[in-house]
């Protein structure tokens, strides 16, 4: 039988259709059908009960994992995603995030660090001073968020490839893995992590990071969605174990590459 | 003569042996395509609604697929590859066997204007259901086009890096957000005028069923 799930307490359903990725779903729920209309057609034209919970949320969730390695056969690492002029860039551009602007993080810049871990040579935690004195690129990309929008941002900071090297990451290792000051997380794989556009980013515009934007430091993937570009990173391990992440873990794909 | 009578008739049996009207590929494909297009358009649905193109409308939650945005993408990037590759089947059956070119061509314009008039006065002939009125063949072009233009927007949004060129095409990413969204309202229009046709007249129901008018296979 098809199971109808009520809304959890305190959620507004029309909140939730306003603005699906900023509400937090209970991990509980069901991430697919809901909805007299959809499940009756569903069940009338299948004749079959793939409407029913866990199966088809397993089923969908074997597909997610198939398309992540699609994504990363059709991932390649010389294909630049497209730069912009200076005048293309989204002013002002939108911060995001599950939770509101004045709730961002506010890190002391003077005593952050950034944690090296897992398949590194040199593990010693690197300061903002030092990341700043490293050479400096620059892009301007699109963000595009998995809800759909995309707006034109400019970025400067290290060559996250070189950033590896220099540390003396493994790079046969399969994932690079983030931790935020706020929770957040996400792994990605290393071939991204090693595109010539990913970006250990520390300024926005030619100027310090932004609260908005991630300071001290958010991980710019032009060749990723959006909630795979993690801010105010505190710490990053090499790794070969899939240590998933915030959205990955709630049911967004994987590899959510672009 | 009565109705019973009437069905024993000569001309009922040689209905029954005339050649099928829909071959067992047509009707296989149609109806993998109609699952795939309910589970697109209902995921469609709910992730249009998290960053809505239009002020004005964002579809009702009891219609859309997927609970929420996450969901719904599990759903959209699940049902892509029935749709797909059922697609490219029916496709390349239909221009291998010759169908597309039978059914479909040629389309002139002075016909679809005839067969236009005709049909709002409900004085088109649906005898032999073999056989496309002009109307139908524009629209079933005209449907084909916008599954082919709803695929390729949708693989330009998917993949505007990896497949940039593609995107592109589209005028870059954002248009092509729209180009997918007016593909997806060409086709929900051209679906409620398929369906509320194919109820008024149910013999081609059947036919896309059984593959024969009269429903005997």
């Amino acid at each position: 039988m098809p199971r109808y799930r009520k809304n959890p307490p305190g959620v507004d359903p029309k909140l939730l259709i306003k603005d699906a990725a900023k509400l937090l779903p209970a991990p509980s729920r069901r991430l697919f059908l809901r909805g007299a209309l959809s499940l009756g057609a569903l069940s009338m034209l299948t004749g079959c009960d793939i409407v029913d919970g866990q199966t088809s949320e397993n089923a969908l969730r074997v597909i997610s994992r198939f398309n992540d390695r699609v994504q990363a056969l059709l991932f390649s690492e010389t294909t630049l995603a497209p730069e912009y002029p200076e005048s293309a860039i989204t002013r002002p551009f939108p911060f995001n995030a599950y939770y509101n602007e004045d709730e961002a993080p506010d890190i002391d810049g003077d005593t952050w660090q950034l944690e090296i871990g897992g398949l590194v040579d040199n593990k010693k935690p690197w300061t903002l001073p030092e990341l700043n004195a490293l050479p400096e690129v620059s892009q301007i990309t699109r963000h595009v968020c998995v809800e759909g929008w995309s707006a034109i941002g400019s970025w400067q900071g290290v060559k996250l490839s070189d950033f590896l090297k220099m540390i003396g990451a493994d790079t046969r290792a399969k994932y690079v893995w983030f931790q935020c000051a706020e929770g957040y997380s996400n792994t990605i794989d290393m071939p991204t992590a090693l595109h010539p556009q990913t970006q250990l980013t520390l300024k926005f515009d030619h100027k310090t990071l932004p609260t908005a934007y991630g300071f001290p430091v958010k991980i710019r993937i032009p060749t990723k969605l959006g909630f795979k570009n993690p801010k105010y990173v505190t710490a990053m391990w090499v790794q070969n174990n899939d240590a998933g992440g915030y959205w990955e873990d709630r049911g967004y794909n994987w590899f959510s590459g672009q | 003569m009565t109705i019973e009578a009437a069905s024993h008739s000569p001309i009922a049996r040689e209905t029954a042996s005339e050649p099928l009207i829909h071959p067992l590929w047509v009707r296989v494909t149609h109806w993998i395509n109609a699952l795939a297009m309910f589970m697109m358009i209902g995921s469609g649905w709910q992730i249009y609604d998290a960053s809505p193109l239009f002020r004005f409308l964002h579809f009702p939650k009891q219609i859309a697929l997927g609970d929420w945005l996450a969901g719904a993408l599990l759903w959209h990037f699940a049902a892509m590859w029935l749709l797909v590759i059922n697609g490219i089947i029916y496709v390349a059956l239909g221009i291998l066997t010759g169908r597309f070119r039978r059914k479909l061509l040629p389309i002139r314009l002075r016909d679809v204007a005839s067969d236009f008039v005709a049909a709002l006065r409900g004085r088109l002939a649906h005898d032999d259901l073999a056989v496309y009125n002009a109307v139908q063949k524009l629209l079933y072009l005209g449907v084909l086009l916008a599954g082919v233009l709803i695929v390729f927007s949708g693989v330009s949004i998917w993949k505007p890096v990896q497949f940039k060129w593609l995107t592109a095409v589209f005028g870059g990413y954002d248009r092509a957000r729209y180009v997918h969204f007016f593909a997806m309202a060409s086709i929900v229009a051209f679906l409620t005028i398929h369906v509320t046709l194919a109820l008024i007249v149910p013999k081609s129901l059947r036919a896309m069923i059984f593959g024969r008018a009269d429903g005997e296979r």
